[in-house]
């Protein structure tokens, strides 16, 4: 059910920006709007699409399966298509609104509660950089709004009871914020250490938090999540004299399934570390856009 | 639990190329470190095809074992997680072979 507008869901995304207009997209890909100004969200979920059959593995063995249903053999039909085609194609298109705008995105994952609004909380006020957010939560708009208090442009995407976010729904995303020309996009993925990891949102860089109250084995648990980091922040650093925390096991649990993503230790609260990140946004920046 | 998105698109890809069509059934390839929970997939599929000609569909899903190589030794290994170096005591780079893989191979029409 609808917060705002009380129409009642199942399991839809919500998109909506600081004036309470917003977006509903049903399962089967219908857009919703509520109240006030419709945006121009000018996207298709584009049926009709063709995949590319060209490849070929397994040197065509054919199954048989010999059962039929209501009369007619049935035939096999070979597709080899890929499953995240579609999520795929569409973080292609964000990828091309991103650089046709010179806008550098970063895509911000970890476990619930590692610390990612609290990091952007500081990173809105301190970073020399024009920016704002997609704020991806399951239910609430808590973060977006401690984060819409540093004056920064956030929108919110409700995935309801989506783990995480999709292409589509970061697309929506941005028709409403419009980020500016050569400006940071900061995406705050929803708090889950699997689900977000499978689903390319165009993003330049994937930031993953891991926080030292966690354990220092985190990676090696939830390895999806970390093998396609570009950044690791080991965050909560303030807290380590009181935690029996071994840095170097974490850091060779990182470098077992992500060799070539970087690492940093910071504290948002005391700002150890906190130039580093953003002299690593800066050059990210520089080297992408 | 992404495997509910996962299984949309899924159906999805499959009624589209149904055309309209009955399907008897669904065969997939999930590679072991696709990060694909298969108990979770069935339970999903069930539900997803309902109400679509891929309602009552079998779903057959091949398995496919994780297998890395080492840049170093040049030994196969076989993985049960995306590790990217090598278990040998070189601490070597490893490329994962196979068991990523998210297909779905074909499908039973009549
Ligand atoms: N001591 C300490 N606590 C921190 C630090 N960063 C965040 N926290 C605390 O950790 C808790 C969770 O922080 P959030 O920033 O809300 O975490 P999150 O990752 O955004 O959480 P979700 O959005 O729910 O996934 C809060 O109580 C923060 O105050 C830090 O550097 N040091
Ligand atoms: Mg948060
Ligand atoms: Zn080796």
């Amino acid at each position: 059910m609808c917060r705002t507008c009380g129409c009642s869901d199942g399991n839809m995304v919500t998109v909506g920006d600081a004036d309470g207009d917003h977006t509903h997209i049903l399962p089967d890909g219908t857009v919703i709007e509520h109240q006030g100004h419709s945006h121009d969200h000018g996207h298709s979920h584009d049926h009709g699409h063709s995949h590319d059959h060209g490849h070929s593995h397994d040197e065509g063995h054919s199954h048989d399966h010999g059962h039929s249903h209501e009369g007619g053999p049935s035939k096999v039909e070979i597709l080899e298509a890929k499953v995240m085609e579609k999520n795929d194609r569409l973080a292609e298109r964000n990828r091309g609104w991103f650089a046709g705008r010179e806008v550098f995105a970063l895509n911000i994952m970890s476990s619930p509660g590692s610390g990612k609004t609290t990091l952007l909380e500081r990173t809105l006020r301190e970073l020399d950089e024009t920016s704002s957010v997609v704020e991806g939560d399951q239910e609430t708009a808590r973060d977006a709004e401690r984060l819409r208090a540093t004056g920064v442009p956030v929108v919110q995407v409700n995935t309801g009871t989506g783990c995480h976010l999709e292409a589509d729904m970061v697309w929506m995303g941005l028709q409403t914020l419009r980020p500016e020309l050569g400006s940071v996009v900061f995406i705050e993925n929803v708090g889950n250490l699997v689900c977000p990891a499978l689903f390319d949102l165009g993003e330049h860089k994937r930031v993953v938090l891991f926080s030292i109250t966690e354990g220092e084995d985190k990676p090696l648990k939830y390895p999806h999540m970390f093998k396609a980091a570009d950044l690791v922040l080991i965050t909560k650093m303030d807290l380590l004299p009181h935690l029996d925390f071994d840095m170097e096991e974490a850091r060779q649990a990182v470098a077992t399934i992500a060799p070539d993503a970087q690492i940093m230790e910071v504290s948002t609260k005391s700002g150890a570390g906190m130039k580093g990140w953003y002299d690593w946004i800066r050059d990210a920046k520089r080297a992408a856009t | 639990m992404h495997e509910l998105s996962i299984t949309r698109n899924i159906v999805a890809t499959v009624v589209e190329h149904a055309r309209g069509r009955k399907v008897d059934g669904v065969t997939l390839k999930v590679g072991d470190l696709a990060g694909i929970e298969l108990q979770a997939l069935r339970f999903c599929f069930d539900i997803c095809a309902e109400g679509t000609c891929l309602e009552g569909a079998e779903l057959h899903i091949e398995q496919i074992p994780g297998r890395g190589r080492c840049l170093e030794c040049d030994e196969r290994v076989p993985l049960e997680q995306p590790i990217a170096i090598c278990p040998c005591d070189k601490r070597a780079r490893m490329i994962i072979e196979a068991g990523e893989e998210l297909l779905i191979h074909s499908m039973e029409v009549h």
